[in-house]
């Protein structure tokens, strides 16, 4: 089986990644500034915690003076995927790889870590995804610092359309494999559908937008599992 | 609000989103076997990506009229096949051009 371990192609397979997070973490520096918050921290909580929709709840429960329990209640819920995440990434790891790695490469496990690793075919080994986190996170951080610092020097439709980066990267992930293969159209057709329910029939208002994920990708992902088993060979 | 307190929190903040992370990849280290399981993890990356993007990203933008084009750019421009980096970038200018353009 193909074992992908080089630092260098993770940091290649990173670039895209980077560029996208530059772009969201410009806007959570931009949002934390807007809210009350000094430049440090903006930027401590980017290097700290690596994750989009976690930090902005984070700094709206912060800036409104939420209770501690608040926020750990809100990351939970709006974190709850990297659960998943981190059981699929730890599948696709070599088994040779020392558990000490596992501590270091919980870090860096993020929707779009996880999406590029696990859409490889193969295993990857550690090497490999620290290359990935690297860029990760030099770039998230980076881009908050930019964000926090620059704050209203770029013009207001130039930062309204960078707020599509992210859309348009995540996109670029699920098309081409959805092309090649009936069965993940599937997945993605029952995903939508749930989102877009959830979203928009009063009944369900109560479900907030992180935890609508969590339950579209249940739904989604288990229908696909019943009516489509994966081949043995084919699921790598 | 003080340092000492934003300082607590946002260790708070860290410090969960991190335990949840390496919590499973720490626990869960045999390969799993099970076909059902094997199969869901499989999709998990499909169904979330699509959950995640829709319908966020018809309100990335200002307007959703824009939200839309760079939506629909970034789809047929996936569907060519072109690269993570082209997709994002393209469909912001886009963006950018229809906010220019009607707004």
């Amino acid at each position: 089986m193909d074992v992908q371990n080089r630092y260098g192609q993770g940091l290649v397979d990173g670039i895209p990644i980077g560029l996208a997070y530059l772009a969201v973490s410009f806007a959570f520096g931009i949002a934390g500034m807007s809210k009350g918050i000094p430049v440090w921290a903006v930027v401590i909580i980017s290097a700290t915690c690596l994750t989009s929709a976690g930090q902005f709840a984070g700094i709206i429960s912060i800036a409104s003076g939420g209770s501690i329990v608040e926020l750990v209640l809100s990351q939970m819920v709006i974190n709850l995927r990297y659960t998943i995440m981190s059981i699929a990434v730890g599948q696709k790891l070599t088994q040779d790889t020392p558990v000490w790695h596992r501590f270091i490469m919980a870090f860096g496990v993020t929707d779009e870590a996880f999406a590029v690793s696990c859409g490889r075919k193969g295993e990857i080994g550690s090497r490999y995804f620290y290359g990935i986190m690297t860029v990760m996170w030099s770039a998230w951080t980076l881009g908050t610092f930019l964000g926090a610092t620059a704050s209203g020097i770029l013009p207001e439709a130039v930062m309204n359309a960078l707020g599509l980066a992210i859309y348009g990267m995540l996109i670029a992930l699920v098309i081409p494999p959805a092309k090649h293969n009936p069965h993940i159209v599937l997945v993605v057709f029952v995903a939508v559908v749930c989102s877009l329910v959830f979203r928009y029939v009063e009944v369900f208002s109560f479900i907030s937008s992180g935890f609508s994920i969590i339950i579209c990708t249940l739904i989604a992902a288990t229908l696909g599992a019943l009516i489509f088993p994966i081949k043995e060979e084919a699921d790598e | 609000m003080s340092k000492t307190s934003l300082a607590i929190y946002i260790f708070v903040m860290a410090f969960s989103t991190y335990l949840i992370r390496m919590i499973p990849l720490l626990l869960i280290r045999d390969k799993i076997n099970n076909r059902f399981f094997r199969s869901f993890l499989y999709y998990v990356p499909y169904a979330v990506l699509s959950a995640m993007v829709i319908p966020a990203v018809f309100y990335a933008t200002n307007d959703i009229r824009t939200g839309v084009a760079g939506f629909v750019t970034a789809l047929v421009l996936s569907y060519k096949e072109m690269n993570m980096v082209t997709v994002a970038c393209v469909s912001c200018i886009v963006a950018l051009f229809v906010e220019l353009l009607i707004l």
